[in-house]
Formats: structure tokens, C-alpha cells, sequence
């Protein structure tokens, strides 16, 4: 494989390309709607119409607005179908020659795609990620061929830290940084390790990464681990995720086939091998430690660090690990250079984020904006506020690690650095809105569930903390509790915080800590002054 | 020198920690010098009097009346003591959590496996009704001092009584069991 | 091999490079209540009572694998770690039934001990009361869930020093337990030397042999790192 052969493949591809394309969103949330079954009415319908040689109907990945889904859009007329089912099909082929159509249109112009800007999803809902020709056809897999005839691993590493790029899983670290103490750090053999756990709930942005375009993952592994030095590289995916396993499976298999991994990547002395690795459904293996156990063939659960991964991972050896959307971004930056990518989002927190826009919003669905953008931008203009016009009361950022973020501080505008000041974090990227009748006990209440049943076990003050801290805030929620309890609640909040071995139980407490920061009254109004009937603790 | 007024209660225990009491022998004159013995398994008296300084209790709450009693004790305290294991965590008295409802656990005792007559024994306003779980004294109400084991050793018992009676802060807490 | 200097709560301390806190502490005479750890297992950082104060870090690190350094300035026992120390002493005793009364350790129990060391005179946090299995099926020894803190000290005996690898956890959370082999009762578990060796690093009553009584209870946690010791010396 070289570049000519590369430019031949996507130049095939064009020219089988027909006049008018029919989009079908096939990915998950989709398919969940019935849309496997829409894709093959729609074939079915252009098959009977006799359009054959002039219309295609293609599967293509998540378009993005998922609450409206199924969707289907059609190229180049830029139509847009919404809430589409099977039996509908015949309609739409009909409505491309002009016949009338009663099926609900979308917007194209709606300020929930205006406003976005695509980096990482640029392929997602256009080409088919089943197919490598496509991804190809868009100019896939020349940012690899570049670096490893162009770049040095040092020009590498030096471009990705001059994007500014930080780490999309969460907690923000500089990825160029990252990858440089990989690069230094000695070893025989190194790793590139794509962290797809992703669990937190209401999250679904690198699902749909995965399921809408799984070469843009491979192909930034490959540069990464061109930059890093290593030769082998795992995803470890969460099984709850079949679809975007199997299409990473496939495109892994493509891309071996066409050299594009494997031995001796574009004839040149490069190798990179990738692997799946499946989780078996543990929140914790998210964790860097516990994933790497994970992939071990050990039991899941973190250890103290340091050493940090960088130096010693995967058996021991220096592996780098970013999440999904991080290597995404990767082929972007090398595409347009770091320039462009810093010019995008604020001082600190270059380029876009994907967000999962969920709860009581009107717009549910992914988004990608640029840094920087408010909540309020997010909520009001893309989100198009609550469904039936209750005021927004909250926005829920980052999971079980993140907080709640109250209405009047909706101007914050949408940084690593600005939601840590608002007591939340920047997370993964999921985004759950509330309104006036969400009960932010009850929200606290759902979040200390959730991290008491992922609690590995295997440290005492998450492991036991987590269920003393739910028991108290079902007690409150209850109607049931003193001020002595929530007085126990924040000293258990305290503790689980300071004295937690990894981030699950460090940030467990955050979602209590946000709330009782900016929603104390709901806590108070809820508590009764009976001193005789509890009284854990001296009085 | 007034003597001070001083309790001792008897809930879900064994009556052991009462028995450590005892065993503090002949210093029970100097503390009987010290205290005017007001209420308990001890001492010939119906109700709890009020303005009580100084109350020991033993064992853990276990049925309405423990609870019942253990509020007014609060109330009418100066000084609860958590005497011994039972008051202290709950202990072997607290064992009978691990069965779950109390009722199904009477009913196997009474009804499945022992009395002939093959019921649950009821006597409204005689015998209490368990609560249903046991609990520690200070889950119940606020305690002012711990004093653990099983039974509390009478030298610890003595220590804590000394240090309370002189106003100090008792040092010593000593081991659980 | 080299030596590095520290301040440990305030007092000049010296090490060995590559020494952890832990042991820096414990060679000055500087008490760090530990559970998890037992010389010569591996360090895992599981129990969190080691956790100490060191300037410069804004987190609180587990002095058993935290290694000195130059110049480093440790605290082990402010009013913070203290509280926190009581703390999970407390979540540990509210987590399982630990009845000292009816224990075959009492008297003889780290868990107990470090009650006392941590100044716990109750227990602030409900108690979970979760009903646990006894395992009697092994011929020699016992398991009684009720008394595990999870420490998983019998885990890394079984497979670092005896190299068979019998114990492991399962579960996770609050319903983490430690098993044997995949969760076959004791007495099947085809792996189990019968060595004892988990007996030797339990630090409570969990593990017992049976029918001892207390005055017969033999547990010697320093024979686990004995034994290390000698292999060494020998190989």
C-alpha cells in the first residue's frame, strides 16, 4: 500500500457513487427504533421504484439527534426525515421524485446542527462505517501516511502538544504530555491502549465514535503509537457496546487487509497491531490501573499510582492510554496542522468536546461544539430548553464524578477549568438536564447508587463509605433524617474524598458536594428536628 | 458533700455488665458515700425520676420499651454512659439482625420449634414488642460516654465512675469483647 | 546503597533509598497503623489507614508505598488523618459482624487492636448487619465471612509466598468476598495445600482452625515474612 494506491482506492469509490445517496442512521439508538429494517425497506423501495442506477441507500452512523431518530437524510438535496418507521420507506423514496410526503421533516438549519462544530464526528451520519472505502474516499488513512514519511515520532508529539489537545476522558491532561513520557520512558516493548469503558450514565459520545467511525480511532492509535515508539495496541471497549465492537472488528480486519495495520504499514518499518478487548461490564475498569488489569487477565480493580502507566502499564511497560474521542482528534490535528486546531475553544482547553445532551431537554442527542461555549448556549439554543417549558433548574456534567451546576450560573462557559471552579468537571462528556421538578436529593441519592454498586471493593472508605453515604441520603430523602445526619453525610464525604484509593471513590462524593453547594435548602426543607430519634454521634 | 443521683438500666443484655458492677465489691461502699442509687435492677423503683446526674446503661435497644425508656432516660440525664458491648455496638444481643424481621424469627423459635402450644406468646402491655432491628444505645439517643467490653472489667468500671465523679474526662476506653 | 534523609512528624529521619515511608517510620519508632500491609507480601494500599501527610502533595499518600525521598517532610498523625483513621476503623466495624464477644480472635485481633490504637469508642455508622457464610468444609481450617475486612492479606500469602493462588476476590463493592478457587466451597478448592499460610496472615478471626479455642488460637503474622526471609537466604 502507498499513497497511489490509496488515492486509486478512494477514487473508486467516488466514482461508484450514485447521484443521490440515502442516508439511514444505523447506529445504536437507531437501530434501537427499528432502523435496520428501515434501511432495508428504503433498498426495498428504491428497488421497486426501478431507481436503482440513479439512488443508493446507505447505512451510515449517528447523525447526532438521537431523541428524533430514526434518521434519514438524502444527499445533495440535504433532506432531513425524523421519527421515520419501516412502513414509511416507500414515502420517502416517492417524496425524492416530488410527490408529497407526510413523514416529519427536520431541519437541516436548526441551531442544534448550526451551532456545532464537527472535528471528531465530521464522518459520523455521512459515510459508512462498515466500510473502509468511505472512510478512505474522505481522506482516511493519508494523516498516517504523512506522519510516517514527514514526521519524526518527535514532530509528532511536538505538533500534538502544540494543539493544545488535553485528554477527553475526563480529567483534562495535556496529551502531548502524555505521550512525551511515554516516548521517554524506557521499555522493550511499549503500548497504545484506546480506553473505551466509557459508563457514565447518560454518556454515549464515544459509542457513537466507535459505531460511526471506527478508522478515525485506528488511525490516530496508529499515529500515536508511531510517536510513542510502541507496536501493539488494545481497545478495550465495554461489552454492553456490541455494535461498535463488531464494527471495530470489521474495520480492524479492513484495515490488516489493505496494510494499513499490521506489518510494515506503507511499506515502511513501521508494525502496529491492534487488539479488542471486551469488559465485562465493571464502571472501575474505566480507571486506567484497573483497565490495565483488565486486559492482564486479572481481576479489575485499580492500584495506587504512581507508577503512572506512561512508565509502567501493561505488563509492566510503558503504555499510553487515551480515551476514545482523544485519538479521534488526532487525525484532525495532523490534517490541519496544530495551528488551526488551537484557534478553536478557549486559552486553556483548545478544540471541540462531544457532549451527550440528555434529561429534560427538547433536543436529546450528541453535539459537538467548541470549547468555550456556555451552558446556556448548549441548554437554550441547541438543547432548545425543557419539553414543556418548566424552567431548567441544573445541568448535570461529568457523572457520577462530576455535580450539578445551578441555572443562574449557566453563562460558565464550557471549560476544564471553568466547570472545576463551578464544582463540577469537564467528564467524558455527559450531560444530563434538570428542571424544577427533578428532586436534587433524590439526583445525589441516584449517583452514590450507581458508584456504591461500581465500588471495586477493594478499598475501605469507597467500599464501605459509598453505601453509609447512600443509606444516609435515602434516610434524607426519606423525610427521615436530623442535621446530625447530614452533618455525618459531609464528614463521610470528607473522608471517601480525601482517603479513597482511585478516582471512583475520590470523586463519588461530588455529586453531594455539588448539590448540597448550590441546592442546601432541598436538603434542609427535608430534615426534621427530632433529636430523640436519631442521634449517631455525641450530641 | 450532697451525694450526686446515679442510675443503672438493665435493656438488651445479659445482665453481666450489672454483674461487673458488682464486682467492684467493697469500693461499692465508697461509691455508695458518693451516689444515691435512684433507679434500676438494683434498687426498688417503679419510674425513672427526673434529674437524674449520672446514668449507666446496659445493653442494647431491643423492643419498644428499651426505646421508650431510653428517650426519657435521655431526657432526664445529665450523664449517659454506655455500659458495655450490647449498649456500646449492639453486640450478641444485635445478632438476631441477621434473621431480618423479628417476626419470622419468633415464629420459628415459638411456633416451629419449641412450645407445644404452637404459638407466638402475646401480651399486650406486658410484654414488649421487638423493635425491628436492634440498635446501639447512641443510634437512639446521644450518649456521653463509652465504656466497651464484655463484660467492662469492675477496675474499668471503677476508673470511668472515679473520673466522672471528679469531673474529669474518663481516659481510658479500653477493648471491645 | 544510598541513604536519604527526612523529617517525619517533625523528627530528623534516615533511609534507605527505595525504603517506604512505612518502613522508614517503623525503623525511628514512629507508630503508622497499618492493616493491609504484612511484611513480606506485596504492598496493595487497600486499607487506607496508612495514609499520611506529605508537604508538597496535596493528596494523602499510603505510607506503605510511598517511597522516601530527599528532604521529604511526612506527617502521621494530624488531627485529620486521626479522624480519618478512626473513621475506617469504624466503616470496617459497621461493615460485617464483628461480635469481639463471640470471636475466636478477640483478644488476639489487629482489627481490635487498632480500635483501640485509633481511640474508637463507638461505632458512629449503621450497621449493615449482611448475613455471611461460614465455610467449615475444609477437614483443618474454617473461614467465617462475618469477620473479613477484605484485606486480602490471605490472597497474596496464598499466591506470592505458598505460589499457589487457592484465595482470590470476588464479587465487588460491598459484595466483594474472598474466595477459594472460583468459589467452590474451601474443602473442594483442589488448589489448597492445606499450608495454612492464610491462617498465618489473617489479621482478625476470619480465617480459624477449627475447633481451637481462643486459649489455643496460634497466629503469628511475622512468620509469614520469617518464612520470605529464609527462602531468601537460601536461594
Amino acid at each position: 500500500m502507498d499513497l497511489a494506491e490509496l488515492h486509486a482506492i478512494a477514487e473508486r469509490e467516488r466514482a461508484r457513487r450514485k447521484a443521490v445517496r440515502v442516508l439511514c442512521c444505523t447506529s445504536s439508538g437507531c437501530q434501537a427504533s427499528r432502523s435496520l429494517e428501515l434501511f432495508h425497506q428504503l433498498e426495498a423501495a428504491v428497488t421497486a421504484t426501478g431507481q436503482d442506477e440513479a439512488v443508493e441507500v446507505a447505512s451510515v452512523g449517528c447523525m447526532g439527534f438521537c431523541g428524533q431518530g430514526p434518521m434519514v437524510r438524502v444527499e445533495p438535496a440535504n433532506l432531513l426525515f425524523e421519527r421515520v418507521r419501516p412502513e414509511q420507506a416507500p414515502e420517502i423514496i416517492a417524496a425524492l421524485a416530488g410527490q408529497p410526503c407526510s413523514v416529519e421533516r427536520g431541519d437541516p438549519n436548526h441551531p442544534f446542527f448550526t451551532r456545532q462544530m464537527h472535528v471528531v464526528r465530521r464522518n459520523g451520519g455521512i459515510i459508512d462505517p462498515e466500510r473502509i472505502e468511505e472512510y478512505i474516499a474522505a481522506g482516511g488513512y493519508e494523516a498516517l501516511y504523512r506522519v510516517l514519511h514527514d514526521f519524526s515520532p518527535a514532530e509528532v508529539i511536538q505538533e500534538i502538544t502544540r494543539s493544545g489537545l488535553r485528554g477527553r476522558g475526563g480529567a483534562g491532561y495535556p496529551t502531548g504530555l502524555k505521550w512525551a513520557t511515554v516516548a521517554k520512558s524506557p521499555g522493550e516493548r511499549k503500548f497504545v491502549v484506546c480506553n473505551g469503558d466509557e459508563g457514565d450514565p447518560g454518556a454515549f459520545m464515544d459509542r457513537s465514535i466507535l459505531e460511526s467511525d471506527p478508522h478515525l480511532v485506528l488511525e490516530g492509535m496508529a499515529i500515536a503509537a508511531y510517536a510513542v515508539g510502541a507496536h501493539e495496541g488494545y481497545i478495550f471497549v465495554r461489552g454492553e457496546y456490541p455494535l461498535a465492537i463488531q464494527r471495530l472488528n470489521r474495520a480492524i480486519n479492513q484495515a490488516r487487509k489493505l496494510g494499513l495495520l499490521g506489518s510494515q504499514i506503507f511499506e515502511t518499518a513501521f508494525d502496529f497491531k491492534v487488539e479488542i478487548r471486551v469488559g465485562a461490564g465493571a464502571f472501575v475498569c474505566g480507571e486506567e490501573t484497573a483497565l490495565i488489569a483488565s486486559i492482564e487477565g486479572r481481576r479489575g480493580q485499580p492500584r495506587p499510582r504512581p507508577p503512572y502507566p506512561a512508565e509502567k502499564g501493561l505488563w509492566g511497560f510503558p503504555t499510553l492510554i487515551n480515551n476514545v474521542e482523544t485519538f479521534a482528534n488526532i487525525v484532525p490535528i495532523i490534517e490541519n496542522g496544530a495551528d488551526w486546531y488551537a484557534a478553536i475553544g478557549t486559552e486553556k482547553s483548545k478544540g471541540t468536546k462531544v457532549f451527550a445532551l440528555t434529561g429534560k431537554v427538547r433536543n436529546t442527542g450528541l453535539i459537538e461544539v467548541p470549547m468555550g461555549m456556555t451552558l446556556r448556549e448548549i441548554v437554550e439554543d441547541l438543547g432548545g430548553g425543557s419539553p414543556d417549558g418548566t424552567p431548567v433548574k441544573a445541568v448535570q456534567t461529568g457523572g457520577p464524578s462530576g455535580g450539578c451546576i445551578p441555572a443562574r450560573l449557566f453563562d460558565t462557559p464550557v471549560d476544564y477549568e471553568s466547570l472545576a471552579a463551578a464544582g463540577s468537571i469537564m467528564g467524558s462528556g455527559g450531560m444530563v438536564v434538570m428542571d424544577d421538578h427533578t428532586s436534587m436529593v433524590e439526583i445525589a441519592r441516584f449517583y452514590m447508587a450507581f458508584c456504591m454498586d461500581e465500588s471495586c471493593g477493594k478499598c475501605v472508605p469507597c467500599r464501605v463509605g459509598t453505601v453509609q453515604m447512600h443509606r444516609l441520603l435515602s434516610k434524607i430523602a426519606a423525610g427521615q433524617a436530623t442535621p446530625v445526619d447530614l452533618e455525618q453525610l459531609e464528614q463521610l464525604c470528607r473522608l471517601v474524598r480525601e482517603t479513597s484509593l482511585c478516582g471512583l471513590g475520590q470523586s463519588a462524593p461530588n455529586p453531594v458536594l455539588s448539590t448540597l453547594r448550590y441546592f442546601r435548602e432541598e436538603y434542609e426543607a427535608l430534615l426534621r428536628e427530632d433529636a430523640a430519634a436519631s442521634a449517631n454521634g455525641k450530641p | 458533700m450532697s451525694r450526686i443521683t446515679f442510675a443503672t438500666v438493665w435493656f438488651g443484655g445479659c445482665s453481666g455488665c450489672h454483674m461487673s458492677l458488682l464486682d467492684l465489691d467493697a469500693w461499692l461502699f465508697d461509691l455508695a458515700s458518693k451516689v444515691e442509687l435512684v433507679y434500676g435492677p438494683l434498687a426498688d423503683q417503679k419510674t425513672f425520676p427526673d434529674g437524674v446526674d449520672l446514668t449507666l446503661v446496659e445493653g442494647a435497644i431491643a423492643n419498644e420499651e428499651h426505646l421508650a425508656l431510653a428517650r426519657e432516660i435521655r431526657r432526664k440525664t445529665r450523664v449517659l454512659v454506655a455500659l458495655g458491648d450490647c449498649a456500646v455496638t449492639g453486640n450478641v444481643t444485635a445478632l438476631r439482625n441477621l434473621a431480618g424481621d423479628p417476626s419470622g424469627l419468633l415464629q420459628q423459635i415459638y411456633a416451629e420449634r419449641g412450645d407445644p402450644t404452637l404459638a407466638v406468646p402475646r401480651a399486650p402491655g406486658i410484654v414488649p414488642r421487638l423493635i425491628e432491628r436492634v440498635t446501639p444505645l447512641h443510634a437512639a439517643v446521644p450518649v456521653d460516654h463509652f465504656l466497651p467490653g464484655c463484660p467492662p472489667s469492675a477496675p474499668r468500671i471503677r476508673a470511668m465512675l472515679e473520673a466522672l465523679l471528679a469531673g474529669a474526662e474518663p481516659s481510658e476506653i479500653g477493648r471491645f469483647g | 546503597m544510598a541513604a536519604r534523609t527526612l523529617t517525619i512528624d517533625g523528627r530528623l529521619v534516615s533511609a534507605r533509598a527505595g525504603e517506604s515511608i512505612l518502613e522508614a517510620a517503623r525503623d525511628a519508632g514512629i507508630h503508622i497503623p497499618t492493616l493491609c500491609y504484612l511484611d513480606g507480601l506485596s504492598e496493595v494500599g487497600a486499607c487506607r489507614l496508612c495514609l499520611v501527610e506529605v508537604a508538597g502533595s496535596n493528596r494523602l499518600l499510603p505510607a506503605c508505598l510511598t517511597p522516601v525521598s530527599e528532604g521529604m517532610e511526612v506527617q502521621t498523625a494530624t488531627e485529620r488523618l486521626r479522624e480519618h483513621r478512626r473513621a475506617i476503623v469504624e466503616l470496617l466495624f459497621a461493615e460485617r459482624n464483628h461480635v469481639c464477644a463471640v470471636c475466636v480472635a478477640s483478644g488476639n485481633c489487629e482489627l481490635q487492636n487498632l480500635a483501640i490504637q485509633v481511640g474508637m469508642t463507638h461505632v458512629r455508622y449503621d450497621y449493615l448487619n449482611p448475613v455471611c457464610a461460614v465455610d467449615i468444609s475444609h477437614p483443618q481450617f474454617g473461614i467465617d465471612h462475618n469477620r473479613c475486612v477484605l484485606c486480602a492479606r490471605c490472597v497474596r500469602a496464598c499466591d506470592e509466598v505458598e505460589g499457589v493462588h487457592t484465595w482470590d476476590v470476588a464479587g465487588r463493592g460491598i459484595h466483594a468476598r474472598v474466595i477459594t478457587d472460583l468459589g467452590v466451597p474451601w474443602g473442594q478448592a483442589e488448589t489448597c495445600t492445606s499450608c495454612g499460610k492464610c491462617l498465618l496472615a489473617c489479621p482478625t478471626g476470619a480465617i480459624f482452625r477449627r475447633g481451637t479455642s481462643v486459649a489455643e488460637l496460634e497466629r503469628d503474622p511475622k512468620r509469614i515474612a520469617q518464612i520470605v526471609a529464609a527462602r531468601q537466604e537460601r536461594w
